[in-house]
């Protein structure tokens, strides 16, 4: 046990360095199957591409769908691949709740002097989702310095604030996904269609959607701010579903309420968990 | 062939036991299906017509394609015979006195039978109910539609075999499963119509297997006569050449590997 910093030998250990062990245990545990970690992260390339392609060839045969071009489209595109291929990367392991919960793994996780979610969350961490990340980033970079987007500095220093919101936006939606298992133990594939349905919302301009759409997307499972209103904003134009241009502001502030509801929702289920006692 | 209709029965039985997934399942199918018909509504709006659909053709491909998302499993699920090479316990499932290809695909003929019932129908009656699709009128479509089902269904375990066996060669078959279950929805026209891509790609990607899992039964469905093999019986026959190449293939490796096969721990 050499290998384990001293601080978790004696007590409740320092969250960081902690997430970072447990990382890097899971990223040499998939590295003990190179053969499978190099085809995942292929595979999520090749997914992140064909989606693109999808988006490319709907919009290849429209020209313009709600205003927006082929280029712009790429840009939400981008957007949303980013933000939910990071959440993924980050969070996505919380899922798998449900599994825990039934074959009584979480007592195991319970009992240790690290916080629960943060185990969860590093649980199985999988490099192969960078697979999608860095060719979303690259999507959206491109489609960014292709398009005219009239930069100042403080559109330069607001969109990394704009990126960084869609991702714990999506870390938010993923957790409070996951809570719900600790009440309906089969709830894994609702809250999918929360969680993945969300992504393939947010990968076309929602206005594509029709007004109720954007509306629901804006008040209800705020998915809006994870892309729509932030392509709006770097793109520099007025909402054409007639909502008010001081939403794409909204972001940050978005993130943290719902970062405070996650976080509510998953101290309510765990105080409300009991154990299967298997 | 007694032991199999058991083991039919044994998987049709078993999964009928998932009621909240199964729900859950058509829950997640119909969002998704609600979504892809929506960006594609949009389009056809813009462009009435795309080589030979039109929007009604669009938005119940895309509810037949969620239908078929459970009897063709084409994002999955692995075979649980995976899971048994990967630890070792196929070495019971082959001195069984039953071959393992017949034996796996029983079971997994089982699950399609249910996932036809419990999530096909609800699926595509959701998008009957919010949409105006086409459905076809002559008995005979509906017929020839059912056979494009059973076919895909047989397809889609003949690919998903393929992947467990090939497990005896590398022992993690988690990468080729994730490969083919993003890949799979691209090339069978899950993700978006195969008709929607440049007429030359498309002409290429409709008479792959993996067409004949989604694109060939919708255009079986839809009474195209632009469908790979010039009509229904053509389409059903380039759908059953397909499930004999692959299932042929499942049986050569099978044999390959069982004289190969060393369980491993102990």
């Amino acid at each position: 046990m050499a290998s384990l910093p001293s601080a978790l030998r004696h007590g409740r250990a320092p969250r960081v360095p902690v997430y970072l062990l447990l990382v890097w245990t899971w990223c040499r545990a998939s590295a003990q199957y190179p053969g499978s970690l190099a085809l995942l992260g292929l595979a999520q390339a090749f997914s992140a591409a064909a989606e693109l392609t999808a988006v490319l060839v709907v919009f290849g045969h429209a020209g313009e769908l709600a205003g927006f071009t082929a280029r712009e489209a790429m840009l939400v595109y981008g957007l949303a691949a980013l933000a939910f291929g990071t959440a993924d990367l980050l969070m996505g392991s919380v899922e798998r709740i449900g599994d825990h919960i039934r074959a009584g793994s979480l007592d195991t996780l319970l009992v240790r002097p690290v916080s629960p979610l943060l185990q969860l969350a590093a649980d199985r961490f999988s490099p192969h989702r960078l697979g999608k990340v860095v060719p979303a980033a690259a999507i959206a970079g491109y489609a960014l310095a292709t398009l005219d987007v009239p930069w100042t500095p403080g559109r330069a220093a607001y969109t990394p604030v704009l990126l960084a919101s869609g991702v714990a936006i999506c870390c938010a939606i993923w957790t409070i996904g996951a809570c719900l298992q600790f009440f309906i133990t089969d709830a894994r594939e609702v809250a999918n269609s929360v969680t993945y349905g969300g992504q393939a919302l947010t990968e076309y301009p929602l206005a594509v959607y029709g007004r109720e759409i954007v509306r629901a997307a804006t008040f209800t499972v705020p998915l809006a701010f994870v892309t729509w209103q932030p392509a709006l904003y770097l793109l520099d134009r007025p909402d054409p579903t007639g909502l008010p241009d001081a939403l794409r502001f909204a972001p940050p502030a978005v993130a943290a309420v719902l970062c405070a509801l996650a976080a509510l929702a998953w101290r309510t289920g765990l105080r409300r968990y009991r154990s299967t006692g298997s | 062939m007694r032991v199999y209709c058991a083991v039919f029965a044994l998987g049709l039985r078993r999964y009928s036991t998932y009621r909240a997934a199964t729900a859950a399942a058509v829950f997640t199918n119909v969002v998704f299906g609600l979504i892809n018909a929506s960006v594609l509504l949009a389009l056809f709006h813009a462009r009435p017509e795309i080589n030979g659909y039109d929007a009604a053709d669009a938005v119940t491909h895309v509810f037949v394609a969620q239908a078929l998302m459970g009897p063709a499993a084409v994002m999955g699920p692995p075979l649980e015979l995976a899971e048994r090479i990967r630890t070792g316990e196929v070495a019971v499932d082959l001195m069984r006195p039953a071959s393992p290809l017949a034996w796996w695909l029983s079971h997994d003929m089982g699950r399609a039978a249910f996932t036809v019932a419990a999530r096909s129908v609800p699926t595509f009656t959701a998008g009957a109910l919010v949409f105006p699709l086409a459905l076809p009128e002559a008995p005979a479509q509906w017929a020839w539609s059912a056979g494009a089902l059973a076919l895909a269904a047989l397809i889609g375990f003949a690919f998903r075999y393929l992947y467990a066996v090939s497990g005896f060669w590398l022992l993690d078959t988690k990468g080729v499963s994730a490969l083919s279950h993003l890949l799979a929805p691209v090339f069978a026209g899950m993700l978006i119509p195969l008709v929607l891509f440049p007429p030359p790609v498309a002409d290429v990607l409709r008479v792959l297997p993996w067409a004949a899992m989604v694109q060939v039964p919708v255009e079986v469905f839809l009474g195209k006569d632009t469908v790979p093999g010039g009509g229904p019986a053509g389409a059903l026959a380039l759908q059953a050449a397909w499930a004999a190449v692959l299932l042929g293939l499942g049986a050569l490796a099978t044999a390959r590997a069982a004289r190969k096969v060393v369980v491993q721990g102990g």
